[in-house]
């Protein structure tokens, strides 16, 4: 992404006029408090931060920032330091299927530049960019720590290895179709076990 | 005593002290941009590197705690290497717009960059650019211009209370700003200019006014509040320009509020600078000696026992003297300072004082605020009471209106029969009471002016006795007074015993169904129908409410055009200096008073400033010394009776505007509508 979302405190695009929280994450919330010190209850920003992320379909809006803040007795701005300090947060909406490819050396080494055009021209999306059908959101991040399997891509939860132009355009063709994708490595490697025997 | 060596020479210093402060002691200045010595320590602009032995690098002076025989070097090689690498850094990206920027002169990187930088940059790429932000009328912003020392957001978080800065985004792209670019809603916003080591924030109304080296600076007092922040004033000409604060421990720190820092163009506006008489209901401009003329045609006209004289928020010390000892002359003792009808008793200094001090609030361990609002009434003092929260576990209780004072409280109510129950055992509260060490009882104006005030008093003293409050080395009864004439006019006798019971009422009642001469020293909060049958002079410098309804007008100096002197809420007497002459035919007060007893015959024993200033030392030893806090005897005082049930009702409405400069001022109004009416959920009570 060309400048992080997260400075554009005035927003450029529709937000959602309200966050709550599910009965189901409050509950977790609950747990989550539960870990920290009494008084100390903010340091659970960064997990809530990551739960309303969930809840909210990727990314923070600001009331959801807001809902944060006042879910642990926090001044707001103080959230928003923490959700602009770290780009696993996003502030923008981001496609359903939010694909980070690895761009560390292993993995450019090994052929990122080549998976980044055609994520792109797939999408028709920069950087970034939240593709029109809303689907998808392309961004490169750095080390993800796969690098025996490089290349290697994580779409949401996943992680997505040894990939080349093809695997990956299949993977993001069969999304697009709501088909299922199967994660992991995607030339049979297990774990990170050698091809061949030496 | 633990031991450094710095530079080869052994300095004692004290335990807890970090590296930097041991190098002050040895008298080495450490260039530094982010450390301030009354905030937290962040270590983030790296500007005070020294070498220390054994360590490989050279270390963050700030953030190293000095141990017992550390070796530090302030003046090797890799020190002056490393201060050329940090400045480097610091000016990729710092644009070199000096010419055009107000911090100019009085910059701390650019006089840093002078001492410890050099004349050249490897950097060849684009600098980088920020928006400005938004910051609410007072504070400017150049954030291109930001080192991201951080002070600003620690200062607001730490001392003002009000989590409103942060620091968003990180490295290259990290910024400074409030959420959402809301005005930062704090009375002590305007500190962070101070704060500012460079230029992006700063003064929004001096903004292009003038260059630091062209002012003329004047050490004085504050007179917005009953706190007596030491000021410096920077003026031009006839024109106050800015004000900074001034360091005094005992009383702001270093810290002023917005209104003192920011009310000043209210100086230039609504001014009364020439005589005015009342024709045919017009004012006519006139000549000294007509007023004068009239008024004492007036006076001559009628029975000294039927002339009256009040006095106002701002009046100094040698104001209030003078006219009393005129009207000793002529016979009438009508001189009033309560008009405000707060119910002290004049006689004993410690019902009327802060006793326990500024600086020792943060001795305390219990504070009980009684229909006050702190933060709107003393603002520095509610700073200290915020510091003692945070430094002391102090415990905060109010009784009063809710509202948000900066740190957390316990409520007692709204009802001032809670004391009654305090004092009978009948509420937790006298438990703690009883077992703090240093508890302090602050009472407000709001507690006071009311029909039960004496008995509030009352209580409040058998609070003391009961719970020891007040002993041999402390006294925690507390008055928080919001005007800094009041407490001097009390000490000079300025208030008449027979008005005492009412003196709302009693002033209606002199003025009431009589031709009466009053005298208002910039009276302008009280309400005016009441002189409807009296012939008034009006002696002030602001065509306020008082003013409009004068039959004569006399223009007098504000606080920045007199010598005068001021006693503050704690009784300690300031002394205010003359920062430029008074604007107009406008004469200080006391000349005034003096022409006019000359001309009725009367014996005023002055011929000069200091003249007066020895009749007052006289009158009251207290005056003979100079910001020192005296020591009241406590004594009995107060009513005994009945506290009504009825709710407190807050003194001030609105912080920004309280007095007729503050009324008078541009800044303060966008202030009034900015700050307080956008954020009306956080700032005004009972909402």
């Amino acid at each position: 992404m060309s400048r992080h979302p997260g400075l554009i405190n005035k927003t450029e695009f529709p937000q959602p006029d309200n966050f709550s929280w599910t009965e189901e994450n409050l509950r977790k919330i609950d747990k989550i408090i539960d870990k920290y010190p009494k008084k100390r209850i903010q340091s659970a920003v960064i997990p809530i931060l990551d739960l309303a992320q969930k809840q909210n379909g990727g990314w923070l809006s600001q009331k959801a920032i807001e809902k944060v803040a006042k879910t642990l007795s926090m001044s707001i701005i103080r959230v928003m330091e923490v959700a602009t300090f770290y780009s696993m947060f996003n502030l923008e909406p981001v496609g359903k299927n939010f694909v980070q490819i690895c761009r560390t050396t292993p993995c450019w080494l090994r052929g990122s530049d080549k998976l980044t055009k055609i994520a792109k021209k797939f999408t028709k999306c920069e950087l970034g960019q939240l593709s029109e059908d809303k689907l998808f959101t392309i961004v490169e991040v750095e080390c993800l720590g796969a690098c025996c399997n490089a290349p290697m891509v994580q779409i949401n939860n996943d992680y997505y290895e040894d990939l080349n132009e093809n695997i990956l355009l299949k993977i993001l063709e069969d999304l697009k179709n709501n088909k299922d994708v199967k994660s992991g490595s995607q030339i049979g490697r297990i774990n990170s076990k050698p091809l061949k025997q030496c | 005593m633990p031991t450094i060596i710095i530079n080869d020479e052994k300095i004692e210093f004290k335990e807890g002290m970090n590296v930097l402060q041991a190098c002050e002691l040895a008298g080495i200045e450490i260039p530094r941009f982010c450390y301030h010595d009354r905030l937290s320590i962040a270590g983030n602009c790296r500007m005070c590197l020294v070498e220390m032995e054994n360590s490989p690098k050279p270390i963050a002076s700030c953030a190293m705690p000095a141990t017992d025989g550390m070796k530090i070097k302030t003046n090797s090689k890799i020190v002056k290497d490393a201060r050329h690498g940090v400045m480097e850094f610091l000016l990729i990206n710092h644009p070199l717009d000096c010419p055009i920027c107000d911090q100019g002169g009085e910059c701390d990187l650019q006089d840093q960059a002078m001492y410890y930088g050099f004349d050249k940059s490897s950097y060849k790429e684009n600098k980088r650019a920020v928006n400005n932000k938004y910051m609410g009328p007072l504070i400017s912003t150049i954030m291109t211009r930001c080192i991201h020392c951080t002070r600003c957001v620690r200062f607001s978080t730490e001392i003002a209370g009000v989590d409103d800065l942060g620091l968003l985004g990180r490295g290259e792209k990290a910024e400074i700003t409030t959420y959402l670019e809301k005005a930062m809603n704090s009375e002590l916003s305007g500190n962070v200019i101070d704060l500012c080591p460079v230029g992006a924030l700063t003064n929004k109304p001096y903004e292009f006014q003038a260059r630091p080296w062209e002012l003329k600076k004047t050490e004085t007092i504050d007179v917005f509040d009953a706190v007596g922040s030491n000021i410096r004033v920077d003026s031009i000409g006839k024109k106050v320009l800015r004000v900074l604060p001034r360091i005094n421990e005992d009383i702001n720190e270093e810290w002023i509020n917005d209104k003192t820092r920011f009310a000043i163009d209210g100086l230039q506006k609504q001014r009364l600078d020439k005589c005015y008489i009342k024709e045919n209901e017009r004012f006519q401009e006139t000549s000294w000696k007509k007023a004068l003329d009239r008024i004492i045609l007036q006076i001559n006209k009628t029975s000294s026992k039927n002339i009256m004289t009040l006095s106002g928020k701002l009046s100094d010390v040698e104001t209030i003297f003078s006219t009393k000892m005129l009207f000793d002359n002529i016979g009438s003792n009508n001189y009033e300072c309560r008009i405000d009808n707060v119910r002290i008793e004049p006689k004993a200094r410690v019902s009327y004082t802060f006793n326990t001090g500024i600086a020792r609030i943060e001795e305390s361990d219990l504070i009980l605020l009684i229909g006050t609002n702190p933060r709107w009434e003393a603002s520095i003092l509610n700073a200290r009471i915020r510091k003692s929260y945070l430094n002391n576990n102090t415990r905060v209780a109010l009784i009063g209106n809710k509202k948000d004072l900066t740190y957390d409280y316990e409520y007692l109510g709204n009802s001032l029969k809670i004391l009654e129950d305090i004092l009978n055992e009948k509420n937790d509260f006298s438990l703690l009471m009883k077992e703090s060490k240093k508890p302090m009882i602050i009472l407000g104006e709001a507690a006071l002016a009311r029909q039960d005030g004496n008995c509030v008093l009352n209580v409040c003293r058998k609070m003391c006795e009961k719970f020891s409050i007040v002993d041999k080395n402390w006294n925690g009864f507390n008055f928080l007074n919001s005007s800094i004439s009041k407490i001097g006019a009390l000490d000079i006798g300025f208030y008449n015993e027979s008005f005492s019971a009412d003196v709302q009422k009693n002033i209606d009642k002199f003025c009431s169904n009589k031709e009466s001469v009053v005298f208002l020293l910039g009276v302008d909060e009280i309400d005016m129908d009441i002189f409807q049958n009296s012939f008034v002079v009006y002696i002030g410098h602001h065509g306020d409410r008082g003013a409009h309804r004068a039959d004569v007008i006399l223009p007098a100096p504000a606080y920045t055009e007199k010598d005068s002197l001021y006693v503050n809420l704690e009784g300690r007497i300031l002394q205010a200096h003359q920062c430029h002459a008074p604007l107009g035919d406008a004469k200080e007060e006391w000349k005034i008073m003096k022409m006019l007893g000359d001309m009725l015959g009367a014996n005023m024993k002055f011929k000069n400033l200091h003249e007066l200033r020895e009749l007052i030392c006289l009158s009251n030893e207290l005056f003979r010394e100079i910001n020192v806090l005296h020591k009241n005897k406590f004594s009995t005082f107060g009513i005994s009776g009945e506290i009504i049930e009825s709710p407190i009702v807050d003194v001030i409405n609105n912080f920004y505007m309280t007095d007729p400069i503050s009324r008078s001022s541009k800044t303060m109004a966008e202030c009034t509508s900015d700050i307080l009416k956008l954020n009306k959920d956080a700032l005004i009570p009972n909402d």
